[in-house]
C-alpha cells in the first residue's frame, strides 16, 4: 500500500514546484499551469496513475484573484489509489489551460464539459465545443456570479423560437432552492421548516 | 356512440347494412379509439409509458397501443419526461411533422410545469412551446394517471365539431 505522503513526496522530489494541497481523503497537489502536463505525465509513466478518473474546475468567485483552478483526478488500477492534481489558470478574465488529451483521450469530453460550465479554454484541444449547453449558449452555468435559475436568453433553434415566440427564463424558484442548509439542527435545516408559503403569484412575506 | 343497437332500434335484416348516425359523432369515434400516441419518452416518465403499454395495464384497451416512432404516423404527442431547453427545438420540430389532427399529453411534472428542475437548462412546462390537451400530474405519474388521462382525451376529441373543421380547413 503506497500511502499519500509517498506520492507527494516523490513527486515533490522531481518537482520542486508541486505543493501539499490541502485533503480530506487522497493524496493531492498543487502545480503551476505551465508545469501541469508534464506533471500528470510523470504521474502517469513513473507513479503508474494510468486512468483519468475527472477533469474538473473551481471558481473561487470574482473577488477572487487566481479566481479559475482546473483540478484532475488521476487512479492508478496498479497501486489502487488516487492522487488529485490543481492548477490555477494565469489569467481570470479569459482563464486557459494545456490540454489533457495528449496524454489521456477521455479527457476530451470532461474538459469540452468543464469549458461549458466555467469557460476555461484547453490549449491543443482538438474539438472544444460546448457539450451540454448548446453552441450559442452566452453564459457559463456554473461560474459564481450565474444564478441557480439561469438567464434570459435565445431558444438555441431560430426559427422555433420564431414559431412559438418563446425564450429562456429565468426559471421560477418559488422559495426554493429546497436543500438543507448543513450545521443547524434537522428541525430547522429540513426545507420544510422555511417559509414556503409564497409562490410566483403571491409575494414573499 | 354510434355502435347499432340490433334489438331496439335497427334490424339488418329489415333496413341492410346501414349505420345512420352524424359526421362528427362518426369521426371522433374513429379518432379516440385509435389514437396512434408519439412516445416522447425524455426520463423516467418513459419508464411508466412503458409499463402503460404492457400487458398489466394495457393501453390496447383504448386503442392506443401502436406506439410509432415516426411524427408522420402518430396522432398523440405523449411527453414523458423532463424538456431541456436544448431538447425543446427537437421536441416542437417533432410535433410540426405530425398530421393534424393532433394531440399532446404532458405527462408528468416535468413536462407540465418543469417539476423540481428550477434550473437555467430546464424548459418551465412543455406547453411553452407546444399546445397541451392533458396535463397529468405526479412524479412520475402512476400508470392509471396516464391511462385517466388517454381517457379525458378522448371524452375531449368526442366532444370536438370534426366535420365543420374538416370542411373549413
Amino acid at each position: 500500500m503506497i500511502t499519500n505522503a509517498v506520492v507527494i513526496a516523490s513527486a515533490q522530489g522531481r518537482f520542486a514546484s508541486a505543493t501539499e494541497r490541502a485533503s480530506a481523503d487522497h493524496a493531492a497537489m498543487n502545480i503551476p499551469a505551465d508545469e501541469a502536463i508534464i506533471f500528470l505525465e510523470y504521474l502517469r509513466d513513473a507513479q503508474d496513475f494510468n486512468f483519468l478518473v475527472d477533469v474538473t474546475a473551481i471558481d473561487w468567485s470574482a473577488e477572487q484573484t487566481p479566481r479559475f483552478t482546473v483540478v484532475w483526478h488521476l487512479y492508478s488500477s496498479v497501486n489502487h489509489n488516487y492522487v488529485r492534481v490543481a492548477a490555477n489558470c494565469a489569467s481570470d478574465a479569459e482563464p486557459s489551460m494545456p490540454t489533457a488529451t495528449t496524454l489521456w483521450p477521455a479527457a476530451d469530453w470532461h474538459e469540452r464539459e468543464t469549458f461549458d460550465m466555467f469557460g476555461i479554454k484547453f490549449t491543443g484541444h482538438p474539438d472544444l465545443r460546448r457539450i451540454l449547453m448548446w453552441d450559442g449558449y452566452p453564459y457559463f452555468p456554473l461560474r459564481k456570479e450565474f444564478p441557480l435559475a439561469g438567464l434570459p436568453a435565445d431558444l438555441p433553434d431560430y426559427e422555433v423560437a420564431a414559431e412559438t415566440g418563446t425564450r429562456l427564463i429565468s426559471a421560477p424558484m418559488a422559495g426554493g432552492p429546497f436543500v438543507a442548509t448543513p450545521g443547524e439542527p434537522m428541525s430547522e435545516a429540513e426545507p420544510r421548516a422555511k417559509d414556503e408559503a409564497w409562490s410566483e403569484q403571491s409575494e414573499k412575506p | 356512440m354510434v355502435t347499432a343497437n340490433n334489438e331496439l332500434a335497427y334490424n339488418s335484416k329489415i333496413e341492410g347494412d346501414v349505420v345512420v348516425t352524424q359526421a362528427d359523432a362518426a369521426i371522433n369515434w374513429l379518432r379516440s379509439n385509435s389514437m396512434w400516441p408519439m412516445p416522447m419518452g425524455l426520463a423516467c416518465c418513459a419508464i411508466e409509458l412503458m409499463a402503460v403499454a404492457s400487458s398489466r395495464y394495457d393501453i390496447a384497451r383504448f386503442g392506443a397501443e401502436v406506439m410509432r416512432f415516426s411524427p408522420r404516423q402518430s396522432d398523440c404527442m405523449i411527453v414523458a419526461g423532463t424538456v431541456t431547453y436544448k431538447m425543446a427545438t427537437a421536441v416542437r420540430r417533432i410535433y410540426d411533422q405530425m398530421a393534424a389532427p393532433k394531440w399532446v399529453i404532458a405527462m408528468g411534472a416535468c413536462a407540465s410545469s418543469g417539476g423540481m428542475y428550477r434550473s437555467y437548462a430546464t424548459l418551465q412546462g412543455v406547453d411553452r412551446i407546444i399546445p397541451v390537451d392533458v396535463y397529468v400530474s405526479g412524479c412520475p405519474p402512476r400508470p392509471e394517471a396516464l391511462l385517466d388521462a388517454l381517457m379525458k382525451l378522448q371524452q375531449k376529441v368526442k366532444r370536438e365539431r370534426s366535420a365543420s373543421k374538416l370542411l373549413s380547413a
